[in-house]
């Protein structure tokens, strides 16, 4: 604490213009919003082609294989499949990023805290993004691990991705933690897509009242998408 | 009345601090917050004790200067009120009231429940203003101002800098204030030649002073004194990322 010194006025080189977005947190804010936009859009394919199971097994293993060969022949084998996922690996490492940067100017902005202190409207939601977020990066890996590479599957069998889900949930360990991450990050989205009009500066009249509602109803139907299957299946809905 | 008081007691910036209790009689449900502590002070300078220093100016709810985080909530719990404008009334008979001073690394404790806000000024100072040359007033209805332009920025404007958005978000963020200043400005036609510059070089001051950053938590509406609305946030995000995509660098 004590005196603060301000620094001179910047003079405009493209170095500063650099350093100057890189120090806004306002920057950092949209970085954060229009990932996680498109993490969220890929959530919800995921989370529609998914449902593919309730089809039955040659639906979902044809999708699976859709995939590996879309844009064929002006792309090779598994080309698009790459480019999404290198997409995403971008979105998600930014993403993190923003939110680790943020999260630390943020604990320095205020060096000791109160004794007391009553928060007034801020929701569940809004203050556990940190560990909702966390908790939901931890489990990507593990689901990657487990549904896409099969490391971490019991009997896992490339290409019969039918089977390898109702294994997978057979074990009701399996099946919880599937159902407990998506409904946490449901309290994700709950805030993060009302909260990116905002970071983003949307909010004219007409979006203004929808935004929650959209918020609100993308939570729910993606976290009912989701964990349907791991309910399904260790239910013997499917077998 | 009769209250528990825990307050917060430093004797400069470099002192460590620590809370102090006191317990007051007779206190008058008609008295406002500030009265009660003018009360608490009476007294301890009768015993030879310093007083307990606290910032206040108009206790009329329009200047500002006041300021107390009262029971975890800046300005205590009453919505819409400032320090000055809470009465004794709002709270119960034998109860503990803590109170402690803005807490953000942006506004250092000077002394007690004083903190040093002249961040903000800096902020002010770095574009929160209109280019004009001064000289006898111009004629009112030179330029046209739309009706709701003008409501909006008389509620921006409202806005009384007390620093009640920064004390009570939990990331210690600055952007309501700033926002409201930015866009009260921005709002009038006489505003809008410099609200690209205006709004790069505040933020950027604002970035540069140590506060912390929106998560949309919307504590800092809740706790506001003039209700600024948070829709201003969005207009200050917007408008800084618009004049960053136009290539607009801060300038002094
Ligand atoms: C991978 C680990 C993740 C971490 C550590 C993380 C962390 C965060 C944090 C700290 C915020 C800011 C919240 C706030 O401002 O209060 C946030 C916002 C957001 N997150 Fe995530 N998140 C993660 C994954 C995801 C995923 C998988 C999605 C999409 C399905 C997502 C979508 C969003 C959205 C849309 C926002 C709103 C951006 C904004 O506030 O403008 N996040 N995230
Ligand atoms: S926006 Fe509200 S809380 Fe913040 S300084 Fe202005 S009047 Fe005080
Ligand atoms: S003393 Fe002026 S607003 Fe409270």
């Amino acid at each position: 604490m004590g005196a603060r010194i301000t620094s001179p006025s910047m003079e405009s080189a493209p170095m500063n213009r650099a350093a100057a977005l890189y120090r806004s947190a306002i920057f950092k804010k949209a970085i954060m919003a229009i990932t996680g936009m498109v993490l969220f859009g890929f959530v919800l394919s995921h989370m529609t082609g998914n449902l593919k199971i309730f089809q039955g097994a040659e639906k979902i293993n044809h999708y699976s294989e859709f995939l590996r060969e879309f844009g064929q022949p002006v792309l090779p084998y598994k080309g698009f499949l790459w480019i999404m996922r290198l997409g995403l690996i971008g979105a998600a490492v930014l993403h993190i990023w923003s939110a680790i940067a943020l999260t630390l100017d943020n604990r320095r902005a205020r060096p000791k805290n109160y004794e007391l202190r009553r928060p007034v409207q801020m929701d569940y939601a809004s203050r556990t993004m940190r560990y909702s977020g966390f908790i939901v990066a931890g489990y990507i890996v593990y689901h990657l691990l487990h549904l896409t590479s099969g490391q971490a599957h019991p009997d896992f069998v490339h290409g019969d991705v039918y089977s390898n889900l109702i294994i997978a949930f057979q074990n009701p360990l399996v099946a919880a933690i599937y159902v407990v991450v998506n409904i946490l990050l449901s309290f994700h989205l709950y805030h993060g897509l009302w909260s990116m009009f905002q970071s983003l500066g949307i909010d004219h009249p007409a979006v203004k009242g929808l935004r929650r509602p959209f918020a609100a109803t993308f939570a729910v139907v993606i976290c009912l998408g989701f964990i349907a299957i791991p309910i399904s299946i260790v239910t013997g809905l499917i077998q | 009345m009769n209250l528990t008081l825990k307050v917060w007691r430093q004797e400069n910036a470099q002192d460590a601090g620590r809370f102090e209790e006191h317990q007051l009689s007779d206190v008058s449900a008609d008295s406002s917050f500030l009265e009660m502590l003018d009360q608490l002070n009476e007294r301890l300078e009768s015993a030879g004790e310093s007083p307990v220093v606290f910032d206040h100016d108009c206790r009329e709810g329009i200047c500002g200067a006041c300021g107390l985080m009262i029971n975890g909530q800046a300005h205590g719990h009453r919505a819409r009120t400032t320090a000055c404008q809470l009465h004794m009334r709002e709270f119960s008979d034998g109860e503990t009231i803590t109170i402690e001073p803005w807490r953000s690394g942006s506004f250092p404790v000077m002394r007690d429940l004083m903190v040093d806000r002249s961040a903000f000024d800096r902020i002010i100072q770095s574009g929160g203003f209109i280019s004009v040359n001064t000289g006898s007033a111009p004629e009112a209805n030179l330029i046209p101002v739309p009706k709701e332009k003008s409501d909006a920025a008389f509620d921006a404007a409202t806005c009384i800098g007390c620093g009640a958005c920064v004390a009570q978000c939990p990331n210690g963020a600055a952007q309501l204030f700033t926002a409201a200043k930015v866009g009260h400005l921005g709002a009038v036609p006489q505003g809008d030649p410099e609200a690209d510059q205006r709004v790069v070089n505040m933020v950027e001051q604002m970035q540069e002073e140590g506060f912390g950053s929106c998560t949309n938590h919307r504590e800092c509406e809740a706790a506001c004194p003039k209700g600024i609305s948070i829709s201003w946030i969005a207009g200050l995000n917007r408008g800084y990322l618009k004049a960053k995509l136009r290539g607009v660098d801060r300038r002094s």
